[in-house]
């Protein structure tokens, strides 16, 4: 399982910020809470406290080598959970780009019946983490796949997001799965992104339809279905070109895409995956919204995992679209692509270290 | 949920409209809804939060004006502050120092961010608007096609790229440009680097190699503009470890609302550049921070309405004093409020300092005794009237005279003064509202906003008056600056316009 330690490796060193997050929130309150007990014999809980607070936010490598002991000495620190700490939890759930309102929700759940009690960092990062699991356990489902054949799949998403990229992992996985695949390289639009393609579909060893610079996508993906059916293939994966969601004359050509394989195949496309960026912001909501309007998204696939960016936005969409969640991006090489695991992903969004 | 933020703010203040002033805890209030306008305009947390604390101090004690809601009112100053810390104190957004030819630019960013267009952009835009010679280079060796991207785009904008040697190491291709660009009589060369994520040590260690071989006179971090939380991460890695000079926002003709602009500013101290807008090879503008701001605040066309209420109150306070004025009522209250006026102006010599060639008289005014003591004097006299006589000045007898001189601790002669300088103001106004002169005069301040102060006349003597008309003549045109219409107007009544 080493392709999965390197996996939580680079999500763990995602999250590196928001655990020392935590570990901040805690410590300022700990010299508050045993000072009016000074009775306390425990002086050992004090010193650490303070020796934390005096080396505040040690980042990177060391902060991560010593995380286990670290880890020991904050179980020591416990904060009554109050409305200052609450809100500083709020906020670090929004440093993490999970959006206001669903920050507000998960910090409100925890505090149900925990309202001025002590916690732990450990414990609540659990909670934190169990309530993100919750809600995105619903949404983790792999690529569904159907005895139509070919199955189509439309890429879509706004620019860079890493479409291609994602087309180019993907069918690697599904030709080292035994299906036969073809792409269709529909950015017609970008300098050079067919020729990128290409270079993909032969690292996949699968056959890339291309048209020249400035055709029309919709007339290369009517072509595309053509020879996918004709040569029997098992997927057809269609990339399209960047475009942001508020541009309505690409938002039109995309819909003239889905209109023109339905042609050829009335269900088609049976997997609409709109590929989003890790770093985006809440724009990712707009993106999602508008993009399933026009072409009917079917799942989300998230890029770019692998910096320091969290994802959380993928909270804030699967609790207000429900979209299943089919993989992420964790690298650029043609394996880096990794299934969507709900628990995996709360606790490293968290900042929670077995 | 993304309701604006002047919709938010509104129901915040909805309660206390009628107070004078906003107290701490209303600006509290607010600014709580502030500060979640820009976490969801993607501001980053800690920006956000010093920003937010930045302005509690400028919120607290101002005015509240009766057509603005103080929801408004606080989105005006958070508006301007937004605007004036994204503009900074670079005066020249759009300039990059290319010179000493051939100037290096250093184009830096995470995958996606849009570096390869916007090179070219930048190239089409130096080459065209400021006819540099420029040469780009592709220095991304992992991306497939990344190169044969720049080499395309080189083609469509006319512009020359560095021929691609296949199996090259980005340092030797950044030597080799450098080396063309030196031979070829280049002003300008670009390299554009292979997207790299900023905790990547080993391509941030090769960015660095890159740096360290052409001292880039520029190295732009392209953003995307859509960019969350995660830009105070990706500024502070670049920065800290390349050093970049500048930003380019990419993307912005999304919808997003490009909170990451902030971010940039706060995190690098470095200006923004430019802002892609387009995937046009012309969609590259200068950045306009008040553009950016409002969109932050996602709050449309707040600011202009809150400037157009207050011009409307200032307007509408213009025109009851216009319409007193034209019944020739021009009582010690009107006058004192000059005066007042004045004062706050910076006094007889700010007033002065302001007016274009007046800087000669200045030392001519106190010879005559025209200095703010003065001013301050007058303003002590009327202070010393009763209401009843700061109406009606008229009334003022011996006994009334004497007694309000003693209490300003001043003759009686210098108040005769001050009672002949408003009357004969009081008998201009009158005369020249009847000719409809007063109007346009009026119309012509408050056209341009209040224009230059002219109340210089206000404090002097009749003497000293037609000294300074004389001086004026000579003036080009012998009138006075920035009055619309060209009108001379009548000492004293200027100055309305810049009321508060």
């Amino acid at each position: 399982m080493a392709f999965f330690s390197k996996l939580k490796d680079r999500l763990f060193r995602s999250s590196a910020k928001l655990d020392e997050g935590l570990d901040e929130i805690l410590n300022a309150a700990t010299p508050k809470t045993s000072a009016p007990q000074p009775e306390n014999p425990a002086p050992g809980a004090t010193d650490n406290a303070a020796a934390e607070t005096e080396k505040p936010a040690k980042p990177g490598l060391v902060g991560r080598l010593l995380g286990q002991t670290r880890d020991a000495e904050q179980s020591a620190a416990r904060r009554v959970l109050d409305d200052a700490m609450l809100e500083s939890l709020e906020e670090l759930l929004i440093s993490a780009d999970m959006g206001v309102e669903p920050a507000l929700r998960a910090t409100a759940n925890l505090a149900e019946g925990r309202f001025g009690k002590k916690l732990g960092a450990r414990e609540i990062k659990e909670l934190l983490a169990k309530e993100v699991a919750r809600i995105m356990a619903p949404v983790s489902k792999p690529l569904p796949i159907y005895a139509k054949k070919p199955q189509v799949v439309l890429v879509v998403g706004v620019n860079g997001s890493g479409k291609t990229t994602t087309i180019g992992k993907l069918a690697s996985q599904f030709r080292a799965a035994g299906k036969s695949v073809v792409i269709a390289a529909g950015d017609t639009f970008r300098a050079a992104a067919v020729e990128q393609l290409q270079v993909w579909g032969e690292r996949a060893d699968v056959p890339v339809m291309t048209a020249p610079e400035g055709s029309d996508p919709a007339s290369l993906a009517f072509d595309a279905m053509g020879r996918a059916e004709a040569d029997g293939a098992d997927l057809l994966m269609i990339d399209t070109a960047g475009r942001l969601q508020n541009r309505q004359d690409l938002m039109e050509e995309l819909g003239k895409i889905v209109r023109v394989i339905r042609k050829k195949d009335p269900e088609a496309p049976h997997n609409t995956l709109l590929v989003l960026d890790a770093t985006t912001g809440q724009n990712a909501l707009n993106q999602v919204e508008v993009f399933q309007k026009i072409s009917d998204v079917s799942g989300l696939i998230m890029t770019k995992l692998d910096g320091t960016a969290k994802g959380g936005v993928l909270v804030a969409l699967a609790d207000r679209f429900g979209l299943p969640i089919h993989a992420i991006g964790v690298g650029e090489q043609i394996d880096d692509l990794a299934p969507f695991d709900p628990d995996e992903f709360a606790r490293a969004l968290i900042g929670l270290e077995d | 949920m993304f309701e604006n933020l002047s919709d938010r703010l509104s129901g915040v203040f909805d309660k206390l409209t009628k107070q004078g002033a906003l107290s701490d805890a209303d600006v509290a209030t607010a600014l709580r809804e502030v500060r979640v306008a820009l976490l969801e305009a993607d501001v980053s947390l800690p920006v956000a939060r010093d920003f937010v604390k930045a302005i509690q101090d400028k919120a607290t004690g101002q005015s509240v004006t009766k057509s603005v809601t103080p929801g408004q009112q606080v989105v005006k100053i958070v508006h301007d502050e937004l605007v004036h810390f994204l503009a900074g104190d670079d005066v020249n957004a759009g300039d990059l120092k290319i010179d000493n030819a051939p100037a290096p630019i250093l184009m830096v960013g995470l995958q996606g961010s849009g570096k390869t267009t916007t090179t070219a952009k930048l190239a089409k835009r130096l080459s065209e608007k400021n006819g540099k010679r420029v040469l780009m280079a592709s220095l991304d060796v992992y991306r497939p096609a990344a190169m044969e991207q720049l080499a395309v785009l080189g083609k469509q904008i006319n512009v020359d790229t560095l021929p691609i040697v296949k199996g090259e190491k980005p340092a030797d291709i950044a030597r080799r440009a450098k080396q063309q660009a030196t031979l070829g009589g280049y002003d300008v060369y670009m390299l554009d680097t292979a997207g790299r994520l900023h905790i990547d040590e080993v391509l941030m260690a090769e960015v660095e190699t890159v740096r360290d071989i052409t001292k880039p006179r520029e190295t732009l971090l392209v953003v995307d503009g859509l960019t969350g939380q995660d830009a105070v991460n990706v500024a502070e890695q670049f920065d800290g470890q390349i050093g970049i000079s500048g930003v380019v926002l990419t993307r912005m003709d999304g919808d997003g609302r490009g909170g990451a602009a902030l971010s940039m500013r706060a995190v690098t101290g470095q200006p923004i550049k430019f802002v892609g807008l387009g995937e046009k090879m012309d969609a590259l503008e200068e950045f306009h921070p008040d553009r950016i701001a409002g969109r932050i605040l996602g709050m449309g066309d707040i600011v202009s309405l809150v400037e157009k209420a207050q011009e409307t109150i200032e307007a509408e306070q213009a025109e009851r004093m216009m319409k007193r004025f034209q019944k020739g009522r021009f009582n010690m209250n009107d006058l004192k409020m000059q005066l007042e006026q004045m004062l706050k102006m910076g006094g007889m010599e700010g007033v002065m300092g302001m007016m274009p060639g007046m800087g000669k008289m200045k030392g001519k005014m106190s010879d005559a005794g025209l200095d703010d003591k003065m001013l301050r004097r007058q303003i002590a006299l009327i202070q010393s009237m009763t209401k009843k006589e700061r109406a009606n000045p008229q009334i003022m007898q011996a006994s009334r005279k004497k007694r309000v001189a003693r209490g300003a601790g001043l003759e009686v002669s210098e108040l005769n003064r001050l009672l002949k300088m408003q009357r004969q103001m009081g008998d201009m106004m009158k005369k020249m509202g009847k000719g409809g002169m007063l109007k346009q005069a009026m119309k012509g301040m408050f056209g341009k906003g209040g224009s230059l102060p002219a109340d210089m006349g206000a404090g002097m003597d009749p003497k000293a008056l037609e000294a300074a008309a004389k001086q004026m003549g000579k003036l080009p045109g012998g009138r006075l600056p920035g009055l619309g219409g060209g009108l001379q107007l009548p000492p004293g009544l200027s100055g309305f316009g810049k009321k508060k």
